[in-house]
């Protein structure tokens, strides 16, 4: 136990001595804009891996709530005369209210049901920013007011560095001190088995809930937060193309692993980045890699490492 | 699980700090006697048939240039990133040029989405941009540093009604697409009906996807004095509703597209229903049908070989809009006799008399397109070709 603890805190330690420390090593301001996307990004495959990875419910339509929260911090400000700060809490608690309603029928299907229902929902997200062009600006989009806190107004990409570092260590305490709490292990036993949980007293609906509704606040949270730093929105935050990169992001880095998700979405923000200089072959590249790591790393790349070190050690 | 395990993800820590800081060794630095222009374009993805010709335009012309000794006495050095047509990948791409490759200006944007995310990047780098999309949004409200070369698609729906107007239809139907282009045209169309007396009845829309618009033109069909049907849209859209448009029966009313399908493959997509459709294009696409005392004539005539011959493909107005903004750029480089980002900006905005293949741009510091509706050619599809129709005709 006592390890355990030492060990969640030696990782959050060491995710802040990173985001602390990376900037002595960026030689423009260009690396501060990626290492906050890849911070936001985290966050949300974090929340997003609490379903899946934690309690087993996969989620097709994530960029749905992600797409709320980016758009609450741009209607806001914007219609409703909301401070950035109140229009992000106003997005979360929408995004908890929708995850809950919806999620209380959703959930009770499994599997591929539950996949094409969540898939469902996230395009219907989609279509109605698309559409409702008087508040979201259509498919075009719309600008975004800069976060303003007591007269100090947070803009360019130093700023949103820490703003987006101090989320995401925020975000990983979270779900590694879920894990410890009755919640984290409910969720866990329904992961393993449904019908083990349930026969033990779980009550298997409230705890799919509870994490879908989890999962959302992270991915409005982080929506929101990638709105403000952008200074822009537009539907394709809410897009299935979107919530597949989130779903990438869980699995390729480890299903239940929160490093994995800090290290999927690393992978999945930066490659792009790196493969440019093979231009037109990029894409195929990076398909050709996510294939490739997910044949020899079927478990993610946090947990076959870790699995590789631990062999090794013994 | 053993105690001392934070020290592997320290080293996995490490790892990464390495491998973020050898994004930075990639990028050579090159000599004092080069300029770099920066391009983001929609290469891949959804819109590639914009950003595909800006690309092989952008990458052909910047090797004529230097072959020719390049401008203000430095070779160009272009660098062109993908966007895929994601708005936040674009707006990477435009971070990595200010701070990473410093540009000293930037021709690209293909969307009006990529351009707008762009935008706020430019804009705090006093760094100018040459936007390639088409929304009025761009330029309006002028912004210091962003300019754009496409025709606005408030001109196209002037030229539309104004062409109406000529031939004393004003009572019309609209049926848009809900994409980007659709949406965002439609709004300019109601915003300027007014102006030219043009009375829209009844208006339908359709999704960027669908494969069936009966529907809504059977709707349309069924409102009494429906004098002309005016289609803001581009992709595959328009080409159906021309399609279902014939199949009802209603070749008798005017349909009117616009310059979004302006290139062969609606022709060929739409079929024989093409005929007689009507819509407003550069004059790029009718080159070789213009009279030869149009200035634009040579520009267009020129480009279009040129295109061809290097890429093998049939020429599109889209890359013309890189052609265009690319030569406003150097050629306000050579007036300036300078590549500083604050001089060359000063000298767009003071482009006079710049004939492109999109029209003759003159700038100022209230209109940042430079064009008037004379840039629009009305043309008619007959025969499977483009013609040009006469004035008032």
């Amino acid at each position: 136990m006592l390890a355990r603890l030492s060990q969640r805190y030696g990782v959050l330690i060491a995710l802040a001595a990173i985001i602390a420390l990376l900037p002595l090593v960026f030689p423009s301001t260009y690396y501060y804009r990626v290492a906050s996307l890849v911070w936001v990004s985290a966050f949300a495959a974090i929340g997003l891996n609490i379903l899946m990875g934690k309690a087993g419910q996969v989620s097709l339509g994530h960029a749905g709530f992600f797409g709320i929260g980016a758009y609450a911090a741009a209607i806001g400000p914007a219609h409703l005369g909301l401070p950035s700060l109140a229009a992000l809490v106003v997005g979360a608690g929408f995004s908890a209210l929708l995850a809950y309603l919806v999620g209380r029928p959703i959930l009770r299907l499994r599997g591929h049901y539950l996949a094409i229902a969540t898939l469902g929902f996230g395009a219907l997200v989609a279509l109605v920013i698309t559409t409702e062009s008087h508040w979201t600006g259509g498919p075009d989009g719309m600008p975004v007011a800069k976060l303003s806190l007591f007269g100090w107004r947070a803009g360019g990409s130093g700023t949103w560095y820490w703003i987006a570092g101090g989320l995401l260590l925020g975000g990983a305490w979270i779900a590694f001190n879920l894990d410890e709490t009755p919640t984290g292990r409910a969720f866990r036993a329904l992961h393993d088995s449904e019908i083990a949980a349930r026969v033990t007293g779980i009550d298997v609906n409230r705890f799919k809930l509870q994490a879908f509704v989890i999962a959302a606040v992270y991915a409005s949270l982080a929506g929101s937060a990638l709105a403000m730093m952008n200074g822009f929105v537009n539907p394709d935050q809410a897009g299935f193309l979107h919530s597949i990169e989130l779903v990438t992001m869980v699995v390729l880095g480890g299903l239940g692993s929160v490093v994995g998700s800090i290290v999927g979405a690393a992978v999945l923000i930066m490659l792009p980045q790196f493969l440019t200089v093979f231009q037109e072959y990029e894409n195929l590249l990076l398909g050709f890699i996510i294939i490739v790591s997910m044949i020899f790393m079927r478990e993610g790349i946090v947990p076959t490492a870790r699995r590789l070190i631990s062999r090794g050690r013994a | 699980m053993p105690y001392r395990s934070p020290i592997r993800h320290i080293i996995a820590a490490g790892a990464f700090a390495l491998s973020v800081s050898g994004l930075s060794i990639c990028s050579p630095a090159f000599a004092q006697q080069t300029v770099k222009i920066g391009s983001v374009l929609s290469v891949t993805g959804p819109a590639s048939f914009l950003g595909e010709p800006e690309d092989k335009t952008l990458r052909m012309y910047v090797e004529k240039i230097n072959a020719a000794g390049g401008v203000a006495g430095k070779k160009i050095e272009l660098v062109i990133y993908d966007d895929g047509g994601d708005a936040n990948k674009a707006r990477t791409f435009a971070t990595r040029l200010i701070e990473d490759d410093k540009v000293v200006a930037m021709v690209g944007g293909s969307t009006t989405g990529t351009t707008m995310a762009m935008i706020p990047v430019f804009e705090d780098a006093q760094v100018p941009f040459i936007s390639l999309a088409g929304a009025i949004d761009v330029i309006d409200p002028v912004r210091k540093y962003v300019f754009k070369t496409p025709h606005t698609d408030k001109m196209a729906c002037e030229k539309i009604f104004e062409n109406l107007k000529q031939r004393n239809l004003t009572k019309i139907a609209m049926i848009s697409g809900t994409d980007g282009f659709g949406a965002s045209m439609r709004a300019q169309c109601v915003k300027v009906a007014p102006t030219y007396d043009v009375e829209i009845l009844t208006e339908e829309t359709y999704g960027p996807r669908d494969s069936d618009m009966t529907v809504q033109l059977t709707k349309i069909k069924g409102v009494a004095g429906i004098q002309a049907v005016v289609n803001p849209g581009f992709g595959q859209g328009p080409a159906i509703v021309t399609r279902n448009f014939a199949q009802l029966g209603m070749s008798a009313t005017p349909l009117y597209q616009s310059h979004g399908v302006a290139s062969k493959s609606f022709i060929e997509l739409a079929g024989a229903a093409a005929e007689g459709v009507r819509l407003p294009a550069a004059a790029l696409l009718v080159g070789d049908k213009l009279p030869d005392s149009d200035p634009q004539k040579k520009v267009v005539v020129d480009y279009k070989q040129a295109y061809e011959a290097t890429t093998k493909q049939p020429v599109s107005t889209f890359g013309g809009h890189a052609y265009d903004g690319l030569f406003i750029l150097v050629d306000a480089m050579k007036r300036a006799d300078s590549t500083d980002a604050k001089k060359v900006r000063d000298e767009i905005e003071k482009t006079k008399g710049f004939v492109g293949t999109g029209g003759i741009v003159t700038m100022s510091p209230t209109d940042h397109l430079g064009l008037d509706l004379t840039a629009f050619k009305m043309l008619e599809i007959k025969d499977g070709d483009w013609t040009l129709v006469r004035p008032g005709g």
